[in-house]
């Protein structure tokens, strides 16, 4: 797959690196985005050089699922993924976690004058492989840049629309006690890749960032189990912080079993040894499911079968009693509390 | 993963404190005196599987909680002077002075770094030559040695834009302090397992000959405090009183003597005021004369002492005179987001801990958050 996008052939821009004229609206954006961006992204729509991307009627029924994130990711380039792939996936899979079948993508770039084009061309092809996986179509895009000093390297905010389809409403606010509650794999694999690449931090490991689309691993999950009540995926705050969230929206408790939470030994020494709570430590390509009981074993089936969830696990129970409160069996039996993060704990993570 | 695993097993742990249960015959009051270990006997519930009667006090082994406010002020008052850049341990950011806090103080444009060692700091002081940086040194014996480490390399290089704001403190001192306050219930101690991997037994040895309490230096996993609170009540059901080493796998009866001589090289012992506290008498480990060009409190004039909000009853609950839910202002007024005092700022606090991982109902509080 890397071959793929590295061979790409991307022109010769006139300069290496990103100059203030790359935003000007003239001749240098201009070439910046017939040399760079369209061999880059392949989009039809994006190549009619319009203000506007005018979509192709979607099927009726279904209601549009509409989406926006930001992506500050320090540093862009980190062990597994870039921040181009992380835009694409990360908008993506809040689509996704909707139940929404994702179609179109917008991407505007800020960039930081002296930013290596070679740089931004390895992201965008990154981002078309992103795209390609998800199968979505980034179908318009802006560029800015600012001088340098005044950013860092490049930020990238996606928007998305995607599809429901009729008669499908997944919500936070649908647990209800005696659902079970479902994680399609390790947690906190990509926030302590982040980590172990900050100055003053850096730890040898071979962990890299757990960053992939989940729309086709949703859309199996829903096409099995139509039941489904709710899907979130763990970015910032970790699990802890969409487990919290969903007990408080549904006015439900939460029993989870920290024997069960899958964690791979790495994340755990990291966690160790930096003083963090795995259930804070954000995925960029996971996501918790909360399901009818009676479904639970069939659901679970169905991820494990499918390469993006081989290590689902079922984490946890939704309970009447402490409302809006996650509870943790911990692995010597006895129970605490789960609180949000108090502030921010791993600054710049996605 | 090895060495975590099995000091985290349940069957150890039921074992474990079926044997406390069958050992006491009497109410006994146990003092952890670590923040760590708070923590972890917080976290894991420990409390739940011990008999009643059997009561665990939480000590003043927080490094951040009992850093005193002027020294906190002090540090502020460092950020914002022009030209500084102040390195810290990052769970000092959040720490509120009497005015304002690192991060406020960064926001408004102060340089303010996250360091993980201050051996980063004086590395970063060789690529600021036109900077002044200065680390705030705060914690117990467990990271003086590595603030004693850097001022011995900081002085030998002639790095002359590289200072120390020192606030560091010695365990023993706080001991005697908690066994003489008036009104301590406290019979026995989980001793300090990291510190003594530095300064070994024989600082507890003298202590427990003079005032006759049984020391048990102890680990920080759920399996090592139940060890230790047997350890502990052993000994007081026997009407013993000696040190016993819990953390053998760690602790070496005569310490780190590598880092004790880095000690003794950079620091003389000296008074110091703990938050909560007052001045305890050779409390405190200070740059000594050798090294006093060190010391970056010449940067900044004196602090005025500050007193502690009327309502925050830290000092009582450092000295293990009160329990977190017993402070009146305890998950209302005072939070995590918004702490009246030290004991809820600092991570390592016990009302801190009392919030992350007790039911709102156990909190002593009506709602969440």
């Amino acid at each position: 797959v890397t071959d793929l996008v590295f061979d790409c052939p991307v022109p010769r821009l006139d300069h290496d690196h990103v100059v203030l004229g790359h935003g000007s609206g003239g001749r240098l954006t201009t070439q910046l985005i017939q040399r760079l961006f369209l061999p880059a992204f392949a989009s039809p729509l994006l190549a009619r050089m319009e203000d506007q991307a005018v979509l192709p009627p979607l099927p009726a029924g279904g209601r549009v699922a509409f989406t926006t994130d930001s992506f500050v990711v320090s540093p862009p380039f980190f062990p597994g993924g870039d921040i181009g792939q992380l835009a694409v996936n990360g908008t993506v899979n809040d689509l996704a976690v909707g139940g929404a079948v994702p179609l179109y993508l917008s991407a505007a770039f800020v960039l930081e004058e002296g930013l290596p084009l070679d740089d931004l061309a390895r992201v965008a092809a990154s981002m078309r492989e992103a795209c390609r996986q998800a199968g979505v179509e980034l179908c318009t895009a802006d560029t800015k840049v600012v001088s340098r000093g005044k950013g860092d390297r490049l930020f990238i905010t996606t928007s998305g629309v995607g599809l429901v389809p009729e008669g499908r409403a997944l919500s936070i606010s649908a647990a209800r006690p005696g659902d079970r509650v479902l994680v399609s794999g390790p947690i906190g694999d990509h926030g302590i890749a982040i980590l172990s690449t900050r100055e003053g931090l850096e730890f040898e490991t071979e962990l890299v960032s757990d960053t992939q689309p989940l729309a086709d691993l949703t859309a199996a999950m829903l096409q099995a189990c139509p039941g489904i009540r709710c899907m979130r995926d763990p970015t910032r705050g970790g699990l802890a912080g969409v487990l919290c969230d969903l007990a408080a929206a549904s006015g439900v408790g939460v029993r989870l079993v920290e024997a069960a939470v899958p964690l791979r030994p790495a994340v755990r020494a990291a966690c160790e040894l930096l003083g963090l709570d795995p259930l804070h430590v954000p995925c960029e390509g996971r996501l918790a499911a909360v399901v009818p009981a009676e479904d639970a074993d069939r659901l679970l089936a169905v991820m494990r079968a499918h390469p993006r969830a081989r290590e689902a696990a079922l984490v946890g129970t939704v309970v009447a009693e402490d409302r809006g409160v996650v509870v943790l069996e911990s692995v010597i039996g006895s129970a605490r509390v789960v609180t949000p993060l108090p502030g921010e704990q791993l600054p710049r993570i996605c | 993963v090895k060495f975590l695993d099995e000091y985290r097993d349940a069957r150890a742990a039921r074992q474990l404190a079926a044997r406390i249960a069958a050992t006491v015959t009497r109410p006994w009051t146990l003092m952890e005196v670590c923040g760590g270990q708070t923590h972890s006997l917080v976290k894991y519930g420990l409390g739940d599987l011990l008999p009643p009667g059997l009561e665990l006090l939480h000590g003043p082994g927080c490094p951040v909680c009992v850093t005193p406010l002027e020294t906190i002020d002090r540090a502020h008052a460092l950020a914002a002077t022009p030209g500084v850049v102040l390195c810290s341990f990052g769970d000092m950011l959040r720490v509120p002075g009497s005015h304002t806090d690192l991060l406020r103080l960064r926001a408004r444009g102060a340089d303010v770094r996250i360091v993980y060692s201050p051996l980063d700091a004086l590395a970063l002081a060789g690529t600021l030559p036109d900077r002044q940086v200065v680390f705030f040194a705060v914690g117990f014996e467990t990271t003086a040695p590595a603030t004693a480490m850097t001022a011995a390399l900081a002085r030998r290089r002639g790095i002359t834009n590289f200072r120390l704001l020192v606030s560091h403190v010695r365990v023993p001192p706080a001991l005697v302090h908690v066994l003489q306050a008036p009104g301590n219930r406290v019979q026995a101690f989980l001793g300090p397992g990291h510190v003594c991997t530095v300064m070994g037994l024989s600082e507890y040895t003298a202590l427990v000959d003079h005032h006759r309490v049984p020391v048990v230096i102890t680990g920080f996993e759920p399996v090592d405090l139940l060890e230790g609170i047997l350890r502990a009540v052993e000994q007081l059901e026997r009407g013993q009183a000696t040190v016993v080493n819990q953390y053998a796998r760690l602790v070496a009866p005569d310490g780190n003597p590598a880092a004790r001589r880095l000690l003794a090289e950079v620091f003389e012992v000296c008074d110091r005021p703990w938050r909560g506290m007052g001045v305890l008498p050779a409390s405190g480990l200070g740059l000594n004369a050798a090294h006093r060009g060190l010391d970056a409190a010449q940067l900044v004039p004196d602090m005025p002492p500050v007193a502690e909000p009327p309502e925050c009853l830290s000092g009582e609950v450092l000295r293990g005179l009160r329990r977190p839910p017993e402070c009146p202002a305890f998950g209302k007024r005072c939070t995590p987001l918004h702490p009246l005092g030290a004991t809820m700022v600092s991570s390592e606090g016990a009302c801190a801990a009392y919030f992350q991982y007790k039911r709102p109902e156990a909190r002593g509080e009506e709602e969440a958050l």
